[in-house]
């Protein structure tokens, strides 16, 4: 059996922190994207529309991500469709960030008054015109600090993508595991790295948080 | 024939009737006050004439064409109908000058450079030509409101509703909003005012509309109306403000 030096371990784990990297922006682009358009179709109003959006992100708030992650991956094969581990984290984490980005982001729209609305209508302004140029503008930076907070959330998800056989950072913390029997040292190598990627994410999200207070405009 | 014709108009916000079958037509030209105590429907009354509130029974008719529920109906309204609001409601993130260019670009299509002429041309008739650049917290209550003004003329109304628009003023800078509304009136723009500002009424509108629990109650010269109120209503109303 070869000996493993703390360098093969901190080198293997980072090639496989590269996945991890790659599943969060996947994952959160692609549920900013999903986010963003049921944000637009509730907040437009059809009472139908608001609560199928609102069971959505009740149904994804009140499950585990884990478990969402077994229905997507152990699921899709019942319909016929076979996806690899890295299809299945994919599509699951974009509609877990999906559900709790629009979430967000309602909030924000709420948080846009009333008299802009009615004062960009009797502007003679249609819906889209109303939340391009009106609303969205202002709920962004309303947005920014709590979307990026999130984000952190995100990054902390996908380590539950290792279940399913995905290999990322906390999969092959397990493999260099079994094969080391040092769980102590990789494990806190894994932690380290986790962190490496979020607590920059965090500071970020403060720094903002502080740059959008009470600025309007 | 009127400019705008309002015929037996009737809302109910759940189980409460405000408007209790209103008749009213409005002449080209005219500067009517809607007064009354508060709850009596005169803001809700305004904010049908151009479709932030939807009316239960009646018929609205602007310029000859009568306006139902469509939005494509609603949208060509507020193109006919301007309205400024009691807490001037401008949009925080444009400055002055964006706040009066954007309908005009995004809604009416017209090029920067004539939205820009537009703009600066109403920025000055509410006197504000030199704070063009300045975002709306950047201003004071009475010339964010004078902004609003501006931002509704720049889309060329035929009609312009005025909702209480000195109430949120502190007393200092009523007058300088008045003035512009005084000129407005003088330029023989069409003026319908939701107003506390019972001087005022009295010497600038040409019909005085007094609202009631839902209805109205008492409707005329205002100087008339002022001087020899028919109504005990009206009569304690006027005698209340004294």
């Amino acid at each position: 059996m070869s000996e493993f030096s703390l360098w093969d371990i901190v080198y293997n784990l980072l090639l496989a922190g590269r996945w991890t990297v790659l599943l969060s922006l996947t994952a959160f682009v692609l549920g900013g994207i999903v986010g963003l358009l049921l944000l637009m179709v509730r907040t437009a109003g059809n009472p139908w529309v608001v609560r199928f959006v609102r069971g959505y992100v009740e149904l994804f708030q009140g499950t585990p991500l884990l478990m969402q992650l077994f229905i997507v991956f152990f699921g899709l094969p019942l319909i016929g469709l076979d996806v690899s581990p890295w299809v299945a984290a994919t599509f699951g984490l974009t509609l877990f960030t999906s559900a709790f980005l629009t979430e967000i982001w309602r909030g924000c729209v709420e948080s846009v008054g009333k008299g802009q609305w009615e004062a960009s209508a009797s502007l003679g302004m249609n819906f889209t015109q109303q939340m391009r140029y009106i609303v969205l503008p202002q709920a962004l930076r309303i947005a920014i600090p709590p979307t990026v907070g999130f984000s952190v959330q995100v990054v902390k998800g996908t380590a539950v993508a290792s279940i399913i056989g995905f290999v990322e950072l906390t999969k092959a913390g397990t493999m260099i595991t079994n094969a080391t029997y040092a769980p102590f040292t990789v494990y806190g190598c894994v932690a380290v790295m986790y962190f490496l990627i979020c607590y920059p994410l965090s500071l970020f999200a403060r720094h903002l948080e502080g740059k959008f207070r009470n600025v309007a405009r | 024939m009127s400019l705008v014709e309002l015929h037996a108009i009737h809302k109910s916000f759940g189980a409460l009737e405000v408007l209790k079958g209103i008749d009213l037509s409005i002449d080209e030209g005219q500067v009517i006050a809607l007064i009354g105590k508060s709850g009596s429907g005169k803001s809700t009354l305004l904010r049908t004439i151009n479709g932030l509130e939807a009316i239960d029974d009646g018929v609205i008719m602007v310029d000859g064409k009568k306006i139902s529920e469509r939005d494509t109906d609603l949208l060509a309204l507020r193109l006919q109908v301007g309205m400024v609001f009691q807490q001037f409601n401008l949009f925080p993130h444009y400055t002055a000058l964006e706040n009066v260019m954007l309908s005009p670009q995004v809604v009416k299509k017209q090029s920067k450079a004539e939205a820009r002429e537009i703009a600066e041309e109403m920025l000055a008739k509410v006197g504000l030509a030199d704070k063009m650049m300045h975002y709306p917290d950047q201003l004071s209550g009475g010339q964010q409101q004078r902004v609003a003004i501006a931002r509704a003329l720049a889309m060329k109304p035929k009609v312009l509703l005025c909702d209480e628009v000195t109430s949120a003023l502190d007393p200092e800078l009523v007058n300088e909003v008045l003035a512009v509304v005084r000129q407005l009136a003088e330029e023989g723009m069409t003026l319908v005012m939701v107003t506390h500002e019972m001087r005022f009424a009295r010497e600038v509108c040409d019909k005085l509309v007094f609202m009631h629990q839902g209805r109205i109650h008492e409707t005329g010269d205002p100087e008339e109306v002022f001087s020899n109120p028919k109504t005990p209503e009206l009569s304690s109303f006027v005698g209340g403000l004294a």
